[in-house]
């Protein structure tokens, strides 16, 4: 069976659950091969093995940490190069696209970005997309060079598949390129205890109705009762109430959790863009007429303050 | 010393609009509007303030604004020759209908080559593709760094630093000139084109360059040169109607029972 690359994201040897998801989906295409790189491939051998992991290719050197991109770029085209595999995949994270995108100018390969789903037919992989503000979806395939492709978060369940996951050191040569950008500090996000806003399975988001940076509080406190992330549209983010780091559409992130619970978002197109391939959406607002209400699975006309934290209680009190 | 800044910029149909496929999977470009994306914008705001930084040290700097794109393109041209850009090339070839990433990069990689340069802005993403893989693309091509997705950054001394806001750390980056950086829309405000400004932009040089002028096959590029293909594109049915309820003292109770159903709680 043809073998398939799986780009592996992980923080210090703790693999992000975007992999797990990519595992999962790259056993549609064939024998899924992780590619590690940095430190920690020990501590992260067991969780890659056991999502479907048939070889773990690792590589450690002071240049993944110390420069941007390139180093990474070289480790994959060494893997490649040595695998010959039907496929690369990648997380689409920030740096998942701009490996992938560097790796398909040496490869002279197509490149598809943000699929959401991953199926195969005899001409090779196929790419479920969605475009124009989720307008559409659709499918495509890389007509020449190895298919290399970046998937969304929560595009698939991971599931528990054993296999041998033996780890083989990758051999590495670096070229003059990959120490053109130096890192020159790294400082680590403070932890919020929340889930990270592009992986959450649940994302609770504030808009213009929230009104103020401490109403916050309400999101925050519904977000905590489902375990979810918390995001906010780009009305909240610019008026200074919420971190840009959490702003939901087409200037922020693109979330696709599968419940998105927008509270005070009137729903503007540039908000709907990273957020309509949520899989249920419901939404709290004042205005009836707010364009939120054409997308939602269910919608509560009133005001946020009112049905938030009666909601929160509600659900501390089913979850008992 | 004289600093030569491209900025890439697009032309992207207007997201407030309805957009559709044509017959061969390409945008309809007839249906819709277009504009400067947004995000370009930032790119052209902060090239213009390294510009003025520049001058202020006693150097010279000039910035061209590039664009590929069919003649409406144009307009994105203008906007930033507006904004204050100096001069502007524009790519336009019939066989570039339906080029991919891929081959986006070839052409702009190529027309930057032709202009000469110093230091590459782009904007994060295009607002239409959204796929934030050309600054990527085109330092693999050139063969230069990539300081990229960068809400801060200033050019000195041949050196671009900047800091890049990531997922889990922000990181400060440094890479020598010359170098491709891409700017998110946390780096800074866009001004708005000045009436002196529009003015004085319609007397700025635009260049018209084809692939013959770039030594281009017309193979690599189009919807020949394509190295994806779409397969089948479904408009998403229009969602069916949710339940819409109003709050009557009752609405947070029903939404739990909903979320109860779902499976949410």
């Amino acid at each position: 069976m043809a073998e398939v690359l799986v780009h592996v994201d992980h923080l210090d040897g703790a693999v992000r659950k975007p992999t797990l998801e990519l595992l999962t989906l790259a056993r549609r295409l064939g024998d899924p091969v992780a590619v590690f790189l940095g430190a920690g491939a020990d501590a992260a051998a067991g969780v890659l093995a056991e999502h479907g992991a048939v070889r773990i290719l690792t590589a450690d050197a002071p240049e993944f940490a110390d420069y941007a991109i390139v180093p990474k770029v070289d480790a994959l085209q060494a893997a490649h190069d040595a695998v010959r595999p039907a496929a690369v995949l990648l997380p689409s994270s920030a740096e998942g696209k701009e490996i992938a995108a560097r790796l398909a100018v040496r490869l002279d390969s197509g490149i598809i970005t943000d699929a959401v789903d991953l199926s195969t037919d005899d001409q090779g992989p196929v790419a479920t997309q969605s475009v124009f503000a989720a307008a559409y979806t659709t499918t495509s395939r890389v007509t020449q060079g190895t298919p290399i492709i970046t998937v969304k978060p929560n595009s698939a369940t991971p599931e528990a598949a054993p296999a041998a996951g033996t780890a083989e050191p990758l051999t590495v040569t670096f070229g003059d390129a990959a120490t053109g950008t130096k890192v020159t500090s790294r400082t680590a996000r403070e932890s919020t205890g929340r889930p990270e806003l592009t992986e959450a399975a649940i994302v609770v988001s504030g808009g213009r109705g929230v009104g103020g940076a401490e109403n916050f509080a309400v999101i925050e406190a519904l977000a905590d009762s489902l375990g979810a992330a918390v995001g906010a549209s780009r009305a909240a983010v610019d008026a200074g109430w919420y971190p840009h780091s959490h702003q939901v559409g087409q200037t922020g992130k693109s979330v696709s959790p599968q419940l998105y619970v927008a509270a005070g978002i009137s729903g503007a197109i540039q908000h709907r863009a990273g957020m309509q391939t949520s899989k249920t959406i419901v939404a709290v607002n004042k205005d009836a007429e707010a364009p939120i209400f054409e997308l939602v699975d269910y919608g509560v006309v009133g005001d946020l303050f009112e049905v938030l934290p009666k909601l929160t209680e509600e659900i501390k009190a089913r979850k008992g | 010393m004289s600093l030569r800044i491209v900025v890439c910029v697009k032309y992207v149909p207007d997201a407030t609009g309805d957009r559709h496929f044509a017959e061969d999977w390409t945008l309809d470009r007839d249906d819709v509007d277009g504009l400067l994306s947004e995000l370009d914008e930032y790119a052209v705001e902060q090239a213009l303030q390294i510009a003025e930084s520049a001058r202020e040290a006693g150097e010279e700097a000039e910035i061209t604004v590039l664009t590929v794109g069919p003649e409406d393109a144009a307009d994105a041209l203008r906007k930033a020759l507006s904004m204050g850009a100096d001069k502007a090339v524009h790519v336009e070839d019939d066989d570039l209908h339906g080029t991919d990433a891929l081959g986006t990069s070839l052409v702009l990689a190529k027309a930057i080559e032709h202009i000469g340069y110093d230091l590459v802005v782009c904007g994060m993403a295009s607002t239409d593709g959204a796929m934030g893989v050309l600054p990527a693309m085109l330092a693999e091509r050139l063969s230069v760094p990539q300081a990229t997705l960068l809400s801060e950054l200033t050019v000195a001394g041949g050196t671009v630093t900047g800091r890049r806001d990531g997922d889990a750390a922000t990181e400060r980056l440094s890479a020598q000139l010359p170098a491709v950086v891409s700017v998110t829309d946390q780096s800074g405000e866009a001004r708005y084109p000045s009436f002196k400004g529009i003015m004085a932009a319609k007397k700025k040089p635009v260049e018209a360059l084809d692939l013959e002028d770039l030594d281009l096959d017309a193979e690599r590029v189009g919807l020949a040169g394509s190295r994806t293909e779409v397969i089948s594109a479904t408009e998403r049915p229009a969602r069916t109607a949710g339940e819409i309820v109003t709050d009557e003292g009752e609405g947070a109770g029903q939404l739990a029972g909903f979320l109860a159903g779902q499976k949410f709680i």
